[in-house]
């Protein structure tokens, strides 16, 4: 067992948990912030993709320990009270999710995407750098329209602050 | 229409709740007091259980009880159920073994739960069961259909002598045989349909909840069907009656077909529940999905086609081998029978169609409805031989389709079903068009002068959905009706509430559902909300699957709908006094027509429960329910045509352009109908190229992670192109089809054929990975 | 997963002495490979010793003629490199198709190499730039570290610090994923050095892990081009055969993918 602290979604907590405990599970047992989701056991479909320190991660590769201290941000923490994030509107304006399963890591995953690659996105980047994230429903092709629409209202809204 | 009635790709109301993380998936749900199970599974494909040492798991930590397969039989929990009875050519009934929840004697694939430990944290059940010691004595496994028919191959039921479960016949053998004497060509092909994994990205899960002051069972769980499900669990598993049953199916992450059946799990959490009389939870990892929920295909096939001179179809004969793993699941006897072979008349006059399935039993998973159930494998059988016929009788593949098109409806095919309308003409050239087929020839040329190999495919599939009118599927020996229920509830505030028997796990019934209302009353979708999923609320419903939704559900809430018009119609006749024959309904508000007199919805709905003032003899409240049963199945078809790349160094391939010409009926929401196609499409091109379940000869699974089984991903499909003709169905009141399916169903035979079409050799079989698509090439080395 | 015990290392000398006190202790690096392992249960390590924040780790050095990669550093972080990309493109490049993004985000160049996966990428670059392994006791040549399937020249807490390259001439990979997995059902690593010297290594290929492939070695210092390589034919003996790939194929994937390297180096 050890003490574990860290931010999430600007939040202090703090957590007394077994060592093999992984941040997803953190995550939704402990801090019923249950938007982050467990997909496989390989590490392979993204469904528990989080942002530690900025950074898309598989929550579900990650014990609490390397986590420990770090800032910690799950779907839960990307809007801005009633108003969402660009990423999950255009999920939303363009259909990127059916079931809903997949679509939390997707956007964290997206959003990461965007943050690295800019503007300069295009239709086969963003299906290559989705390569972490298995939908089952959409068959990509919303998805991906979705991140392109994206990319530009994150522009936008980086430019209005 | 409103601008969110029908016809309106209105953004779905569910989405909020998926997209801030809200969303309540089974799994998400703790209860009180709550303890989590993990099965004891067997690792071996076939094996006696000869006992069972639970002692040193019970003193493990947390360790609340260890269950074995003996205690299930011992409280006569019923043995697990398939719901479709076939009879062999000779008239004899299918032959099956039992299936226990847990195994007692015998396990017979790898995965079947032998025990379960209950503990009060996951990880300590998991850590107990490893100290679960099962002594096995193993047996001879077969591990595909080969090998359970080979004479001397291991028996797994002795109930089914030579694991045969059925040897089933449709058409009429002597005229195909026939036609086939008198034909001037003869197309032979041998195919496989490789077995698939369903992989919703949620995994299954339930939580079983007894309470026992009140002698009543709750069972949440990753369900296609809840009412379904307590149907089976209270009839035939005997855990707890239906009155004492409530079934919740929350927010469900994707089913495919693989969430419609009642597996082991589920009865056992349930039955758990009240045997440690505290709430029971078991969430499945992916590896139990891989290895416990029902796969999806798994045929061989020969099939043949004949032709006369002039190219015009005389006959269809087909003989398939069906794997239907180591037990008959809760559909399974239907797929490779009615849902499959009255299928493979195609879009296409064929006079004398003779089929014929042996079902057989494997030492592997359980295999049911995927996808299309049958239609994606009767699909693939007719689309392949089209393609192959048109290359040997030397003809354009779209006009050998063109000349065997059936164009005069009704059609009554010679293997049951009868068309209703459609016109393959019409999606055929939307999708020749959209391709730009007279520009294929210069296309392949400029690609063969860059080293790669391009060709084009074609699929004209037709399915039948809308399942099912409950007569017809009766007589073809379901254990079921296939009708669905609606109830309309207007709030005395005119808000309205749609409780409908379908279940949405990704379809986006919440807002299509709600669009109708829309359409109808002219208000705006936020004042309807659509309930499902719980047998609490909604009284009856058989489920969401074979593209029925819609076309069925939606169907019984237009029925329950016009139900609640007639009886608002009256109350404002009456309050406006007018003639009920002279209100129409507009933008939420009922209207004396050529008058301005009206009345809004709201005080219709408050007339209605304060009842201070209604017609003489009417009923307060304004609340009604209607069950619809189609008629007719319903029949979407259309055209897809695929223009790929191979790489002849490395036998990969690459999309150049994919179209799909659809003709699903009205649209009620045409985003959500787009969505469901490209989902199906991606499906059905990873059956093509990617998936495939392997097992070795000793009945381990090859294939039992996402390391191994490959999944679609992002870049290996295109965006695809999409069109829609329409005919409306005439036999339901929406005039809809139901697009589900369609997409798995006719994808994987245009990509085969466009492959076969680039590299100049028809034999590939499915997935057609790079490694069989380089050896198809260059031969083996 | 088994229950552990989790420990940040400050400094290899610290990362040394925990892995001392533990009883079957394992490093921990970006936990791509360990952590799924773990998960499943076919590893149970009493400790864990983290040497993902150790800053004597992390890095990446170009000088002179050689470039040195701290065994820390990230996937991310080397392909991103710019001074990696302009001095050895093709190894940044490599380490930009290492698994998806959140995996390059974690794993590191350590954690890959003490790992040796039969499909990993680094290996193939190691061993065709003819790299040094360096470790908290000795250095070790590449031709010496890889050992067959999961095994290397390692010893028992013995850790990898940095690797150092030298700079080649040219140099170029090309990669061709596994379908499912998206490792490599095959790779492969051509390199000239600066006097000249040839050496090309294949990943996913073989049933031994890594290995150099001579014939092509042969041919390329002949003729650096592509099509040197046209009437090479690549045994498939010792080669690996599954469900993905039957060896004849994987023979054929180490000649395509060589071509497609050394058009790639220039
Ligand atoms: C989905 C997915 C896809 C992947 N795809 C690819 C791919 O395409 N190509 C590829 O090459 N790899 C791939 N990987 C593996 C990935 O690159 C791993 O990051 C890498 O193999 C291990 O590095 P790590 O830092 O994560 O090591 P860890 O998982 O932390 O450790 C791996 C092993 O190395 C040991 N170790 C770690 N660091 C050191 C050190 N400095 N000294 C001594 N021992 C050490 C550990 O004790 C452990 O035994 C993939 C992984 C995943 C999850
Ligand atoms: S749950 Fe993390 S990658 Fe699948
Ligand atoms: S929306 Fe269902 S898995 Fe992606």
């Amino acid at each position: 067992m050890s003490t574990i602290k860290l931010t999430v979604n600007g939040r202090a907590v703090s957590a007394d948990v077994e060592d093999r405990t992984l941040l997803v599970h953190l995550l939704r047992d402990h801090l019923n912030l249950t938007g982050t989701h467990v997909g496989c056991d390989t590490s392979q479909c993204g469904a528990c993709v989080v942002h530690v320190d900025g950074r898309a991660v598989k929550s579900c590769t990650m014990l609490v320990g390397e986590a420990n201290g770090a800032n910690v941000t799950t779907i839960e923490g990307i809007s801005k009270g009633e108003e969402l994030h660009p990423m999950q509107a255009a999920f939303r304006d363009n259909h990127g999710l059916q079931c809903g399963y997949c679509t939390p890591g997707m956007i964290m995953s997206a959003i990461d995407i965007v943050n690295r690659h800019g503007g300069n996105l295009d239709e086969d980047t963003v299906r290559h750098e989705l390569e972490g994230n298995i939908c089952r429903c959409t068959g990509y092709h919303n998805i991906v329209k979705s991140v392109l629409d994206a990319a530009g209202r994150m522009k936008v809204s980086a430019a209005a602050e | 229409m409103g601008v969110e009635g029908i016809g309106a790709s209105v953004v779905r109301k569910e989405d909020r709740r998926f997209i801030t993380g809200k969303g309540r998936y089974v799994d998400d749900i703790k209860l009180q007091g709550m303890t989590h199970a993990h099965f004891v599974r067997s690792p071996h494909a076939h094996a006696k259980v000869k006992g069972i040492d639970s002692s040193a798991a019970l003193k493990m930590p947390g360790v609340v009880a260890v269950l074995t397969g003996q205690q299930i039989v011992d409280d006569k929990v019923g043995n697990l159920i398939c719901g479709w009875a076939i009879h062999s050519k000779d008239g004899t009934p299918m032959k099956m073994g039992a299936w226990p929840a847990m195994a007692p004697e015998t396990v017979r694939f790898v995965g079947q739960a032998v025990a379960v430990v209950i503990a009060e944290t996951k990880n300590q059940a998991k850590d107990a069961a490893e100290a679960v010691v099962v002594d096995y004595e193993e047996l001879p496994a077969a591990s595909d259909i080969r090998a359970a028919i080979a004479p001397g191959a291991p028996q797994l039921h002795p109930e089914a002598p030579g694991n045969v479960v059925y040897d089933w016949e449709i058409g009429d053998k002597n005229a195909t045989n026939e036609a086939f004497s008198k034909a001037a060509n003869v197309v032979t092909l041998e195919l496989t349909n490789n077995r698939l994994v369903p992989n919703a990205m949620e995994p299954r899960a339930a939580i079983g909840d007894y309470n026992d002051a009140e002698e009543h069972f709750t069972l949440y769980t990753t369900s296609q069907n809840p009412h379904v499900a307590r149907l089976v669990l209270s009839a035939f598993y005997n855990i707890a009656p239906e009155h004492k049953l409530r079934v919740i199916a929350p927010d469900v992450g994707g089913g495919f077909g693989s969430k419609i059946f009642i597996y082991p799990e589920e009865m056992v959490a349930l039955w758990a529940s009240k045997k440690v009389n505290r709430p029971v939870k078991w969430t499945g990892d992916r590896t139990e999905a891989f290895l416990t929920d029902a796969h999806g295909r798994d045929h061989l096939t020969k099939a043949e086609l004949a032709f006369d001179k002039d190219n015009k179809i005389l006959g269809l004969r087909v003989s398939t081998h069906a794997n239907f793993g180591a037990y008959m699941s809760l559909f399974s006897s239907s797929v490779p029978t009615y849902l499959y072979a009255t299928l493979l008349s195609g879009q296409y006059n064929i006079p004398a169609i003779y089929a014929e399935v042996m079902g057989v039993y494997t030492n592997t998973s359980p295999v049911d409805a995927y996808r299309g159930a049958g239609r994606p494998e009767a699909s693939f059988v007719i689309e392949r031989l089209m393609e192959t016929s048109a290359r040997q009788l030397k003809v354009d593949p779209a006009e050998l389709r063109r000349k065997n098109f059936v164009t005069v409806f009704p059609h009554q095919t010679p293997v049951i079903m009868a068309y209703d309308i459609g016109d393959f003409n019409a999606s055929l050239d939307a999708a020749l068009k959209t391709i730009d087929y007279a520009g294929f020839p210069a296309r392949q040329a400029k690609a063969k002068s860059e080293g790669k190999l391009r060709g084009i495919g074609f699929s004209c599939y037709i399915e039948a959905c809308g399942i099912a009118p409950s007569k017809a599927v009766g007589s073809l020996g379901a254990g079921v009706g296939l009708w669905e229920s609606a109830e309309v509830r207007v709030n005395p505030v005119g808000t309205i509430e749609i409780l409908t028997g379908s279940h949405s796990h990704g379809q986006g019934h919440e807002t299509t559902f709600s669009q109708l209302i829309a359409e109808r009353l002219g208000v705006p979708i936020s004042q309807v909300q659509i309930i499902h999923g719980d047998t609490d609320k909604v009284q009856f419903g058989m489920g969401t699957y074979g593209s029925r939704s819609l076309a069925v559900g939606g169907s019984a809430i237009i029925k329950a709908m016009e139900k609640v018009e007639a009886k608002a119609k009256k109350i404002a006749a009456h309050a406006l006094e007018a003639s009920e024959d002279d209100i129409v309904i507009e933008n939420g508000e009922f209207k004396v027509t050529g008058t301005d007199k009206s009345i809004a919805l709201p005080m219709v709905a408050l007339a209605a429960y304060t009842a201070h003032n209604l017609p003489d003899g009417m009923e307060p409240g304004l609340k009604e329910s209607a069950f619809y049963d189609p008629s007719n199945f319903t029949f979407p078809a259309g055209t897809y045509i695929c223009e790929l790349e191979v790489d002849p160094g490395t036998g990969k391939t690459s999309f150049v352009n994919f179209v799909a010409a659809d003709d699903f009926g009205r649209l009620i929401n045409p985003m959500i109908v787009e969505g469901q196609v490209h989902g199906g499409l991606t499906q059905g091109i990873g059956q093509a190229l990617l998936e495939g379940a392997v097992y070795d000869s000793t009945g381990q699974l090859v294939t039992a992670s996402f390391m191994d089984y490959a999944m679609p991903r992002a870049d290996d499909v295109p965006s695809y192109k999409l069109q829609h003709t329409t005919t409306l169905c005439p036999g339901n009141p929406l005039g809809v089809k139901g697009c589900g399916e369609a997409g798995a169903i006719g994808a994987s035979a245009a990509v085969i054929n466009a492959i076969t079409n680039a590299i100049g050799n028809n034999k590939l079989e499915m997935p057609a990975t790079p490694d069989r698509v380089w050896h198809a090439i260059h031969g083996q080395a | 997963m088994y229950e552990t015990h989790y420990h940040r290392a400050s400094s290899v000398e610290d990362a040394a002495a925990l892995f001392a006190k533990g009883s079957d202790a394992k490093f921990l690096a970006g936990g791509q490979t360990l952590l799924p392992v773990m998960k499943q249960r076919l590893a149970a390590p009493t400790d864990v010793v983290d040497l993902a924040k150790i800053p004597a780790m992390i890095g990446v050095e170009v000088s002179g003629d050689t470039v040195t990669i701290k065994a820390a550093t990230t996937h991310y972080d080397v392909a991103t490199n710019t001074a990696l990309q302009k001095t050895l493109p093709a190894l940044a490049h490599l380490a930009g198709m290492i698994g998806d993004p959140a995996v390059r985000y974690r794993g590191t160049i350590g954690g890959s190499l003490a790992n040796n996966d039969p499909a990993a990428d680094y290996p193939a670059a190691v061993l065709a730039l003819n790299a040094t392994v360096k470790t908290n006791k000795r250095s070790i040549s590449a031709e010496d570290f890889f050992k067959g399937l999961f095994t290397t020249a390692l010893e028992d807490g013995e850790i990898i610090t940095a690797v150092s390259f030298p700079v080649p001439a040219k140099a170029g990979y090309a990669k061709f994923r596994h379908p499912a997995s998206r490792f490599a059902l095959t790779g492969v690593f051509v390199a000239k050095s600066k006097s000249g010297d040839v050496r090309v290594a294949a990943t996913g290929a073989s049933q031994n892990g890594v290995m150099r492939v001579p014939s092509i070695e042969q041919a390329l210092k002949a003729n650096w081009s592509a099509s040197a390589l046209d009437g090479i034919k690549v045994s498939a003996d010792g080669l690996m055969s599954d469900i993905h790939g039957a060896a004849d194929y994987r023979a054929n994937l180490i000649k395509v993918m060589a071509q497609r390297a050394v058009t790639e180096a220039g």
